[in-house]
């Protein structure tokens, strides 16, 4: 029960939204754009009216699995619940229609909640200077490097490598690349925290930055983080805090208190901004003192009783994208904050690890536990004992579609043969999580004893499994006005790469 | 001698063609990345010493490279993977070659794996 | 705490399903000495006094909604049609993750698919991506495709370009390490462009409203085997010439006037597409059209090695999160539109342009400076600093334009000029309520000989 393309929904003539009429003098399109600089033919947009429109995109809304319909035990995903009244709220006309490029005096109420949010975060992460522009957490890790390496270059100094633990998100390499720097791993060691000693070898003179999240990617929290931290220092270097894990340690401890110098948050992670399908996220960057001067520009100050964005910091990295970053995210964080205030955002961090903790005590019998817990608000179970039977950590992962849930994060982090990462986050039930210990349990069961069902998986979904080495090895990106319709079915691939993350 | 198929370490293997060699990836290679989707491979002419990167082979969700297990120029590439990289999947050591080297010196082959030695050596990697 | 679920006896019954006494116990790896006694951070709101501040925020900032304005300068007021703030309001849309899992993501991936599919048909490329940032970033990746695809390591840009992408393509430039030059278009449609450059990067229509000879430039750069990428405004192409037609090897822009909201600047929607040879080169998420083990089809994120969760320190970008949702809504808004509906909204801004131009341009003292042919921008040079004039305006409840010494400090032929933008939903009323003040501002002065604006709301 597929759905067609808008572009089949479409007739000529067919309309779904008209404008008002032209109501100046209008003059022939061809005087005032001479026809050389003008299309030959409208482009073939659909041509639908506004229910057949409508219908299409509520149908294809049905076949997205969500938060409002079911539960997410995605790995370093924080799926938490995000709050109604957040979308009213970024919906006001005082926040949806203001331009970036209105007078300062026009806009004190946006400028005042963007004050307000540096501090607050500042706050929760101990830092002293806050940027909310980068747009999600990629973007803020490149705009820490970038902080970073002005903050070396000042010093007269051009170290040329980041370091990052074999466990780290894809985004840490990446953007350590994007920043102009080398990259170095280092290796977890077997009580899954980085290799203390390994890192001690691998710092030097040329270590820009270490990059870290804690706790990290196998929910553990990186135990020996001030020794790490000191090592890092007395090499000239600065440690950097990717802030995929926050939910963990929200209100309990501080990035700032740990030795880190610089740090992004995901604000679509533990500030429950929705994560919209992919985005819009947002990064901001928090930073210590030393740093502070290189933030990007504007900033958002006070004077006296009136805010305003401050251009003038001559040491900034410059500008990472248009303008002051996702406000409407920002709007929707800041009432998440004043909504749950200084003890809710600390139950939130409690309330998120009991959860963890919860379903690994009630799920370790039945999968591999590689790093034993207690962990934070994330662990990772093996499925290599079902793996051995035949049934992979993929195939339960798409049986457990069947069931009503989302897989959780798997093959990821990579160092966890048939890795399975579940973070439940604080505001799943009691009643959703044993529902969930349940399936699991059955799936267990079912790889031992019925295995062709999990290999099979999933059943009930809106389409099968889907052949990805068919979509890879003939691209079809796009419809064309010609298309030639869907290729022939192949026997589906799903090697053992990171899903979730 | 030099005409029995030799292996690399990096899971290439080569077979001596009169002065020139082909190359093409290993079957045990092929089994582990699963089905290869895309290769990226060097222009004719490119020089190569051991170790270097020829070009890379991705599957649907991961991407390997692949090294000269020789040194030498690139004579010819297979141009037939661009169209059809399931090749490498269905006939690795056939139709699913990937270049043609021109080696600085053919005695480089000799100093590679022969077929028994590489197995037990991929069976080790694995373990 | 309503947003949590569980009760002091369930946390009980949990703590002892885990074997454990107390929470802290579960923190037990965290050092003594790092535990936060408290947070700095106010004490929580229930939901209807936290929507009182809210409201009290937002009341403080003057929205487009209730008053004219002619600011633009790349974000624009423009209309948000009813069904797209349903579709995107959708919780099985916004309340969901990347669609890594394909089984259960293939409403978002054939949206991306169709929005992919639509930014085709608008530019004329054949690939396009799920989305980017914003049009600044865009830009920036689309340097970064350039560079990796010549192995060059400069990039041209006219002055014309927009100030805010400049600036963010210097940030990026200094990041991994590549040059921008920046030389002006000069008479005849001329660039320096060398055989040094990766890219020449030419902004249609460009940052002061006008419609720029893109083909010549086009082929320039190819002449000195640089790729040209345009840098284009999405609803002008109801009207201009799509980069496809000239020769464009890529093109980028910002979304945000796809029915998306001005927002104060973001979330908003980059976007970017290009000829097929440069399609493993793209950053980001891009959706393909495949079919599933039943053999119906089915859509599912594509030609991920690029990416950076696999291929890590070598992807060709390091962007994750994306738009998604930004990009629903112009997808939508774009469906509604249809092919007829997007040269219509097209058409009032260029009308609405060429008439206010006309009448403000004819205000004693006032003149445009910007060269025709323009498209739904120009700027207008002022009697007395910009400044002044978006002062006096701002006393009428006139939002004015931007004020382009600001931008071009250097520039005395743009000295005491706005930059004006229209869109469909600027009236002839607004118009002419601009005209007036300015009328009056200028009778004003030659009266009082007093400063404009004194006495504004500013």
């Amino acid at each position: 029960m597929s759905e067609p393309l808008i572009f089949e929904l479409s007739a000529p003539g067919r309309r779904g939204y008209n404008l008002p009429d032209i109501d100046v003098p209008r003059q022939p399109i061809d005087t005032l754009i001479p026809k050389e600089h003008q299309r030959s033919t409208a482009p073939s947009l659909p041509e639908a009216s506004e229910p057949t429109v409508v219908r299409h995109y509520t149908r294809l809304s049905q076949l997205n699995h969500s938060i409002d319909t079911g539960f997410y035990p995605l790995g370093s995903c924080t799926m938490k619940y995000n709050p109604k009244i957040h979308e009213t709220v970024a919906g006001l006309p005082g926040f949806r229609s203001i331009h970036p490029l209105q007078p300062d005096s026009t806009v004190q109420g946006a400028l005042g909640l963007m004050f307000e949010l540096q501090e607050l975060l500042a706050a929760i992460t101990g830092m002293d200077a806050v940027s909310l522009q980068p747009a999600a957490g990629a973007h803020g890790e490149f705009t820490g490097l970038l902080m970073i390496k002005a903050y070396h270059a000042a010093q007269g100094r051009l170290p040329g490598t980041v370091i990052a633990p074999d466990a780290a998100h894809g985004t840490n390499p990446a953007s350590a690349t994007a920043a102009g720097y080398h990259l170095v791993t280092v290796p977890s060691n077997q009580r899954g925290r980085v290799d203390i000693h390994h890192l001690r070898r691998l710092v030097n003179e040329d270590t820009a930055a270490l990059m870290l999240t804690n706790p990290n990617t196998l929910g553990l929290f990186e135990d020996e983080i001030v020794e790490m931290a000191q090592i890092v220092h007395e090499a000239g270097g600065q440690v950097y805090y990717d802030g995929a894990n926050l939910n963990a340690i929200l209100g309990v401890v501080r990035p700032g208190d740990m030795g880190f110098d610089v740090v992004h948050l995901n604000l679509h992670k533990t500030f429950t901004t929705p994560h919209g399908g992919g985005g819009p996220g947002s990064g901001p960057v928090g930073v210590k003192q030393p740093l502070a001067r290189f933030l990007p520009v504007p900033n958002v100050v006070r004077d006296g009783q009136m805010y305003r964005l401050d251009y003038q910091r001559p040491e900034t990295i410059g500008k990472v994208r248009s303008f002051y970053g996702n406000f409407g995210m920002l709007v929707r964080a800041y009432t998440y904050i004043r909504t749950l205030g200084r003890e809710g955002l600390t139950q939130v961090g409690r309330d998120a690890v009991l959860n963890a903790n919860y379903l690994r005590a009630r799920l370790n019998d039945r999968f591999d536990e590689p790093y034993p817990g207690p962990t934070m608000h994330e662990f990772v179970l093996s499925g290599r004992r079902q793996a051995a039977r035949g049934v992979h950590t993929r195939d339960m992962a798409k049986r457990l579609m069947d069931y009503g849930f989302h897989p959780p994060t798997v093959y990821f982090p990579l160092i966890v043969e048939e890795a399975m990462m579940i973070e439940p986050t604080e505001t799943e039930s009691i009643d959703t999580l044993d529902a969930f210990v349940e399936a699991m349990r059955e799936i267990a069961r079912e790889a031992e004893e019925e295995p062709e069902i999990v290999l099979s998986a999933p059943h009930v979904t809106p389409v099968g499994r889907v052949d990805e080495a068919r979509a890879a090895r003939q691209p079809d990106l796009a419809w064309r006005a010609a298309s030639t319709g869907f290729p022939k079915a192949e026997e589906p691939a799903a090697p053992d790469t990171p899903e979730g993350v | 001698m030099g005409e029995e198929r030799r292996y690399s370490r990096s899971h290439e293997w080569v077979i001596r063609e009169g002065d020139s060699a082909r190359v093409g990836v290993s079957e045990f290679a092929v089994e582990q990345l699963g089905d290869v989707v895309y290769l990226e491979l060097p222009a004719v002419g490119k020089q190569l010493n051991r170790g270097d990167v020829i070009g890379d082979i991705e599957s649907v969700k991961a991407v390997s490279q692949l090294y000269a297990p020789i040194s030498g120029e690139v004579i010819a590439v297979n141009e037939e993977l661009e169209a059809h990289p399931e090749l490498v999947n269905e006939d690795p050591l056939g139709k699913g070659w990937i270049v043609v080297l021109q080696p600085v010196d053919l005695g480089d082959i000799d100093t590679l794996m022969f077929k028994a030695d590489y197995d037990r050596f991929a069976a080790e990697e694995q373990a | 705490m309503s947003y949590l679920s569980h009760t002091d006896a369930e946390r009980r019954r949990m703590l002892q399903a885990i074997g454990v006494d107390r929470l802290e116990d579960l923190y037990e790896d965290v050092p003594q000495g790092l535990r936060l006694s408290g947070l700095d951070v106010p004490a929580g709101l229930s939901e209807v006094e936290v929507l009182r501040l809210m409201q009290s925020k937002a009341a403080e900032n003057l929205d487009l909604e209730t008053r004219p304005s002619f600011l633009g300068g790349g974000a624009y007021f423009g209309y948000v049609p009813a069904a797209v703030g349903a579709i995107t309001g959708r919780a099985e849309f916004y309340t969901s993750y990347t669609p890594y899992q394909p089984e259960v993501s293939q409403g978002t991936l054939q949206v991306i698919y169709e929005f992919q599919s639509m930014i085709c048909l608008l530019t004329g490329l054949d690939v396009a991506n799920a989305s980017l940032y914003d049009g600044a970033t865009a830009v920036a990746e689309a340097a970064s495709m350039a560079l990796n695809a010549t192995g060059r390591n400069r990039v041209l840009v006219p002055d014309t370009l927009s100030p805010e992408y400049r600036r963010v393509l210097s940030t990026y430039a200094e990041g991994i390490g590549y040059d921008v030059d920046v030389g002006p278009i000069v008479e005849g449609g001329q660039l320096d462009v060398t055989e040094e450059h990766a890219a020449v990067i030419v902004q249609n229509p460009d940052f002061l409203g006008s419609v720029v000879a893109m083909e010549k430039l086009a082929t320039l750069a190819h002449s000195h085997g640089a790729l040209f990428i345009a840098v284009v405004d999405p609803i002008s192409l109801g009207i201009l010439k799509p980069p496809g037609e000239y020769g464009a090897d890529i093109a980028v822009g910002e979304g945000q006037n796809l029915g998306g909201w001005l927002s104060y600047g973001g979330p908003y929607l980059g976007f970017i597409a290009s000829t097929p040879n440069l399609q493993r080169r793209l950053p980001g998420r891009i959706a393909g059209a495949t079919v599933d083990d039943r053999g119906n089809p089915a859509y599912v994120l594509t030609l991920q090695t690029r990416e950076q969760h696999i291929r890590r320190e070598r992807a060709t970008s390091n962007i994750c999160t994306n738009e998604a949702l930004v990009a629903l809504g112009a997808t939508v808004y774009m469906a509604l539109l249809g092919k007829e509906g997007l040269r219509e909204v097209a058409e009032h801004a260029l009308q609405k342009a060429h008439y206010a131009a006309d009448r403000m341009g004819a205000v004693p003292g006032f003149g445009v400076a910007t060269p025709s042919p323009f498209f739904r921008e120009f700027a207008l040079r002022c009697p007395v600093p910009a400044e002044e004039v978006n002062r006096f305006l701002l006393s009428r409840d006139i939002l004015g334009g931007l004020d382009l010494s600001r931008i071009y400090p250097d520039n005395a032929s743009l000295r005491d000029c706005l930059l004006l933008g229209m869109t469909e939903m600027t009236t002839r009323n607004d118009i002419d309520a601009c005209v007036s003040a300015l009328t009056d501002m200028v009778a004003a002065r030659s009266t009082t000989r007093e400063p404009a604006g004194v006495g504004g709301r500013a």
